[in-house]
């Protein structure tokens, strides 16, 4: 067995290849040996681990081979457009790791025969890792239903929609349940019900199909204070391992709650805020169990993800706790659709489109969430290449939120094979839109709202915003003149340089290729 | 309390690293930073693993921690697989 000096020796070297690996994500030339390399230092970390002691293997083994199964089947056969929703339901399965293994730290802490059981480090580092964890695993369910579309939604789901729906409430009832029932005996009557309540509440709460309720602020304060205090219970008690149960359940409550009202607009903050949390709780599980690598790498993450939800922010401007609590949406003052519409749209066809091109030098493509609903991303790049032999320079605007979560656009064309350097981010190309002829947006909407600039009433009020209304000819690709996820109307589609194209993405860029090839 | 100390340090001094490295990845790569942080967090896999193994830890904590090493055994797995799959797709014409 390895002595604990060369284990702990080995988690350095795993941790500075954690760190030298994420250096290398600061540039796509570097970032697939980064990637790699903290890859090695994660090998290196588990041998290191499973040979530093005497183990009961059947565990172990089929643990890592049944994740493992998982983990690879996902990683290949998730489409792109899907990223968000893995990245979201993988933030939670980081949540559950670090509340699993605190739970069963304590119990084996109460089982081993010590004399003085875990001391004040153990307890609070548990009694954290315990209600991070379960706010982000019950938090990123609810994001990955959110994005998924089958959470706090009304229509008519798909089969295997409702039986993850169906399933995961049914499952964590029936789990609350038999726990506190077999538990009664030894906990007392308040903590197996209250167990029960909570699950039956996560359950109930997650099959509701609006996403507000009355009450709903006042319940996010009190899980989060239930929460605490069984925490500040769970330390003065630590023999009580219900305490700690409770806990987690009241803390999945307030994941649920919190989560639950949140837009598809402000979603890339979420998932921001859930992956910091996941780092956060596994620095956490760090401190109850003493070690170097966990608390490290934690911190890595922690700190990776409180910047992504700052950078989110600033993107909408809007503060973090407008986000979680606030509701976004047209207000008494909004104009509504019609005073901003009507008559005044004006609709193009595919060969006018084409005409534009004639005379244009720069195109600048405008990609937002529709894109990646109708998969138009590869249709884009045909067309993107058919204008590029024609001398004309192509490049995309890329709006830190647009899409559902950050670099969301940026994933997608890169699948469609456009060079990275292509993709500009708003600071950078909006000085140049002056100079562009035709700005196309193809499934974007509020990242290219003028009212964000001129009206400080609205919801989406200083928002930076790409400004495609700059460039000589606009061309807004949309199926209709439905409203973006911020609910208000865009006076874009009527200003004097914007013509709308009516149409699926995907089918509308195949229909100017063809209409372009056709010249 | 020398260990807390220590511990505390480090997790200090880590978040600075932290902020350093991340701030300099371009929101390009902001998907692949996410799938690839995430996968670093599933380092709770070592507490897992020898909680699993616990020779005499009690047949309960066991099997949560064998829960717990599925989860971060999926987190590590396809979480490099997938930012490896991403980050292969961002090229530049040579």
């Amino acid at each position: 067995m390895l002595s604990q000096n060369m284990v702990n020796l080995s988690y350095l070297a795993a941790s500075v290849l954690f760190i030298m690996g994420l250096r290398g994500l600061a540039h796509p030339r570097t970032s697939v040996k980064g990637n790699r390399m903290a890859a090695v230092g994660m090998l290196l970390a588990i041998a290191v681990t499973l040979l530093s002691d005497k183990f009961d293997w059947q565990y172990i083994l089929i643990g890592v081979a049944v994740g493992s199964v998982i983990g690879v089947v996902t990683a290949m056969k998730v489409k792109m457009t899907k990223m968000p929703e893995m990245v979201g339901l993988f933030n939670g399965f980081g949540g559950a790791a670090s509340v699993l293994v605190a739970g069963s730290a304590l119990m084996a802490a109460l089982n081993a025969i010590s004399m003085h059981g875990p001391g004040t480090q153990t307890k609070v580092a548990t009694v954290a890792s315990g209600i991070i964890g379960s706010v982000t695993f019950f938090g990123s369910y609810v994001a990955f239903g959110k994005l998924a579309e089958f959470l706090a939604v009304k229509w008519k789901l798909s089969l295997w929609q409702k039986i993850v729906k169906y399933g995961f409430s049914l499952i964590v009832v029936a789990g609350a349940v038999w726990f506190g029932e077999a538990s009664f005996r030894s906990a007392g009557a308040p903590l197996s019900i209250g167990v029960m309540v909570c699950g039956a509440t996560i359950a109930g709460l997650l099959l509701l199909q609006k996403d507000r309720f009355p009450g709903m602020n006042l319940l996010k304060i009190l899980s989060a204070i239930i929460a605490t205090a069984l925490g500040v219970m769970v330390v003065l008690n630590p023999g009580n391992t219900m305490l700690f149960w409770a806990m987690v359940g009241a803390a999945g409550v307030l994941g649920v709650v919190l989560t639950f009202s949140i837009g598809g607009a402000d979603m890339p903050v979420v998932i921001a805020l859930l992956n910091s949390y996941s780092g956060l709780a596994a620095a956490a599980t760090g401190f109850v169990i003493n070690n170097d690598v966990l608390i490290i790498s934690g911190a890595l993450v922690g700190a990776s993800g409180v910047i992504l939800t700052k950078i989110m922010c600033k993107a909408m401007n809007r503060s973090l706790t407008n986000v979680l609590f606030g509701v976004l949406g047209p207000t008494k003052d909004t104009p509504s659709a019609d005073d901003i519409y009507e008559g005044k749209v004006k609709v193009t066809s595919a060969d006018e489109i084409a005409m534009l091109f004639d005379d244009a030098r720069k195109v600048v493509f405008v990609p937002g969430y529709g894109m990646a609903v109708s998969q138009a991303q590869h249709a884009v790049r045909d067309l993107a290449d058919l204008l590029e032999k024609r001398g004309i320079s192509v490049d995309y605007a890329i709006h830190p939120v647009a899409g559902r979560m950050p670099g969301h656009m940026n994933i997608l064309l890169a699948e469609a094979n456009v060079e990275y350097d292509k993709l500009i981010e708003m600071d950078d190309i909006n000085p140049t839109l002056k100079q562009v002829d035709v700005a196309i947006v193809i499934g974007a909407n509020d990242v290219v709202n003028p009212v964000a600039r001129t009206d400080p009433d609205s919801p989406i009020a200083g928002m930076p915003i790409i400004d495609a209304d700059k460039a000589r000819t606009v061309i807004v690709i949309k199926r209709g003149l439905s409203p973006g996820f911020a609910g208000i109307p865009n006076p874009l589609f009527v200003k004097d340089n914007t013509l709308m194209f009516f149409n699926d993405g995907k089918k509308a860029i195949l229909d100017i290729i063809s209409a372009v090839k056709g010249l | 309390m020398d260990g807390l100390v220590m511990l505390l340090t480090i997790f200090v001094l880590a978040i600075f690293v932290g902020f350093e490295i991340i701030t300099k990845v371009p929101p390009t790569l902001h998907t692949p930073l996410m799938s690839g942080s995430n996968a670093i967090s599933g380092i709770t896999i070592i507490g897992a693993l020898v909680l699993a193994g616990n020779l005499d830890g009690g047949s309960l904590a066991q099997i949560l921690a064998f829960v717990a090493v599925i989860f971060a055994t999926i987190n590590v797995v396809g979480g490099f697989l997938v930012t490896d799959r991403m980050l292969k797709m961002f090229k530049k014409k040579d």
